[in-house]
């Protein structure tokens, strides 16, 4: 049988297609403005015989395509379970939300949460913040590791954070030592929501963001040791499919 | 509305447009959340009804009681006595508000980071837009949250008679001697303000008319509490809310009317949805209509919300008072009696809440309990804390939600509720 999941996020859809809980195929794309034709153009050319959907746009595709919906945060437990049977405690970064989940030894979600409606701290903030300091997003966190001064950056709100990113590059700090500083904040909140749902130290990386280096670097010097899949940006669609297939 | 009450209005100093912009949505929201839930119990229409006329039919009665001599008593919480002002002859209505109105011009009087209850409450006298605010004599408020307390000066430069009663924070005999006198120096103005005197009769029959009111919603909540679910948590919290608006005696009478066809329903297990349900208890901050929000998603998940412990709830009809005297000052005595034990979060320390939330889990067999916060009260929200903890320790699991009236965060709150209804 083959089973899709598809993580329709704010910031990324990802599709995963799997035969007998193996991967087959993977898809990633920009979610853009229009996430159904968007949802549309990935699964062009997919046969499945079950589709769920799960990520911000499950509802709207389940509208469009005749799928079950879950949430991304049992979808994430679902994924992260089966790559890490292991995994107690799961951090997820994605492009507007931070999630932080614990599971049991049987990979049911015992506590979770989530940040409840602006997007500090997640990817969609460290996007603002590295355009603000003139970085490309996919060299920012290796821009802040080369830090050599500590900043604090006191705002989580996306928009105060970007005016006393300015003020502080108007100061003559250095862009890579206030990047260093951004990250931190990321960091900070999201170890308070782990602190939140499990007293582990062993956290499960995934979501767009754990694909920072730095974040990761700065969760580990926190004493956390942090286990990230090859692509983490697709372990809740995988989680779908999984969830998928056992219904 | 089926007749024009243009004039009504009018009269009443309402303005007319905003007026009319607030029914539209208030209509729609009623449409969409409570007209399209399936397999109602047919006695919902007399709620249905009251609703379509919540700004029209009952107004006229309460303009036409005035015509009559009668007084209409406003207030903005469950600690205000309605025993006593039946006593006095009056009306009691409910001033809760539940929909944000004019809030760039409210902000011009309270800060931002104040509750959406509070807002709402001066937006709607703003705005021109609460009939019943703008026929009521007398406008009680009452020093619970500090943001009451405060918005209160506000509003007591806008409305004719504002009268503001005291409240205790401890329960203590000093706080139960402030009460105390707060509630004879309430009645004392209830005298002065219809010309009628308070006597042990009247009170008996105040106190009667009230204590029947609650028995009945009672009634409705312990049908709540069978595994078959004759009703929607939606349905109930609608009863709930038109409770403080609507003529007592009448609403007595159509609530143990439709008792009568819930037990039928779970007799003939006749539920009000087709299949199995996660059981949710609502604790914390009242909803006023039309905050329909957090109740609506969650019903709209494979969840329903089985009882209240909120003003508009469990908290507001707990305790009747009791009845067993032929004189006057026995009976005010069994009034502060009752609203004394009110576990409203303004009071500290606050155990008793606590206890009620882990009986009524029970009592309605809960799977699991929402803490439910307005952004910014405070005396709710941090008892969340404490209150989570407490819950996860007797193996409830919990999930505190903050929010406001507005529309922002649904997707995030929808996520969230979803994750936790598939997580219990």
């Amino acid at each position: 049988m083959i089973c899709a999941g598809i993580d329709i996020g704010s910031r990324t859809i990802a599709l995963v297609l799997t035969r007998d809980k193996e991967i087959i195929d993977t898809r990633i794309t920009k979610t853009g403005f229009s996430p159904v034709s968007n949802a549309k153009k990935i699964m062009e050319g997919i046969k499945a015989d079950k589709i769920t959907a799960t990520g911000y746009g499950r509802t709207l595709f389940e509208h469009h395509f005749n799928s079950d919906t879950v949430t991304e945060i049992k979808a994430a437990a679902r994924g992260a379970y089966e790559m890490t049977p292991s995994a107690r405690a799961i951090l997820d970064i994605g492009g507007q939300d931070v999630k932080a989940l614990s599971i049991n030894e049987s990979g049911k979600v015992t506590k979770f949460e989530m940040n409840d409606r602006c997007a500090a701290g997640t990817g969609k903030f460290l996007e603002i913040m590295a355009d603000s300091l003139g970085f490309r997003l996919d060299e920012f966190g290796e821009n802040a590791v080369s830090f050599q001064k500590e900043i604090t950056i006191s705002n989580m709100c996306t928009v105060f954070a970007e005016s006393e990113v300015t003020s502080l590059l108007a100061r003559g700090e250095k862009p890579s030592d206030i990047a260093m500083g951004v990250h931190v904040s990321v960091v900070k909140r999201a170890v308070s929501m782990i602190k939140r749902v499990t007293p582990s130290n062993e956290i499960f990386f995934l979501g767009g963001v754990a694909k920072n280096k730095c974040i990761k670097l700065i969760l580990e010097k926190n004493g956390f040791k942090i286990s990230t899949p090859k692509d983490p940006q697709i372990v809740v669609a995988y989680g779908a499919a999984l969830i998928a297939g056992e219904n | 509305m089926s007749t024009d009450y243009n004039n009504m209005w009018k009269e009443l100093g309402l303005d007319l447009d905003a007026h009319n912009a607030l029914l539209e949505v208030l209509n729609q929201g009623y449409k969409d959340i409570y007209l399209s839930q399936e397999n109602r119990p047919k006695s919902m229409e007399y709620f249905d009804f009251v609703m379509s006329e919540v700004h029209g039919l009952r107004i006229k009665e309460l303009v036409d009681a005035k015509k009559e001599g009668k007084k209409v008593i406003g207030s903005y919480c469950v600690f205000v006595p309605e025993e006593l002002i039946i006593a006095a002859g009056g009306i009691s209505v409910g001033l809760c508000a539940g929909a944000d109105f004019a809030l760039e011009e409210v902000e011009n009087y309270i800060p931002r980071n104040t509750c959406s209850l509070v807002k709402s409450a001066i937006g709607f006298k703003l705005g021109k837009v609460c009939p019943y605010l703008e026929c009521a004599d007398l406008v009680v408020g009452e020093n619970t949250c500090d943001g009451k307390k405060k918005a209160y000066e506000t509003l007591s430069e806008m409305i004719d008679d504002f009268y503001v009663m005291d409240l205790p924070q401890i329960k203590n005999n000093t706080g139960k001697e402030l009460f105390s006198k707060e509630i004879k120096r309430f009645a004392e103005k209830l005298e002065e303000l219809t010309g009628n005197e308070i006597t042990a009769d009247s009170l008996k029959k105040g106190i009667e008319i009230v204590n029947n009111k609650r028995k009945a919603l009672y009634r409705l909540e312990n049908l709540r509490q069978e595994k078959i679910l004759p009703i929607s948590g939606l349905d109930a919290l609608l009863i709930n809310q038109i409770s403080f608006y609507d003529d007592p005696l009448r609403f007595t009478d159509s609530v143990n009317k439709l008792c009568d066809e819930l037990e039928e329903r779970i007799k003939s297990e006749n539920s009000a949805y087709p299949s199995k349900r996660k059981r949710i208890l609502m604790s914390g901050c009242p909803m006023a209509v039309p905050n329909w929000k957090v109740p609506f998603i969650t019903e709209s998940l494979d969840a329903v919300i089985v009882g209240e412990e909120s003003c508009i709830g469990e908290r507001g009809l707990r305790n009747p008072v009791e009845n067993n005297s032929d004189n006057r000052s026995d009976l005010i005595e069994n009034i502060i009696q009752r609203y004394f034990k009110i576990d409203c979060a303004v009071f500290t320390p606050n155990k008793e809440r606590k206890d009620h939330i882990l009986e009524m889990a029970k009592k309605y067999k809960a799977d699991g309990v929402i803490l439910y916060g307005l952004n910014f009260c405070q005396p709710y929200t941090i008892e969340a804390f404490s209150l989570e903890k407490e819950l996860e320790k007797n193996n409830l699991p919990a999930i505190k939600i903050e929010t406001d009236y507005s529309q922002e965060d649904m997707g995030q709150l929808q996520t969230r509720i979803e994750a936790f209804v598939e997580m219990i």
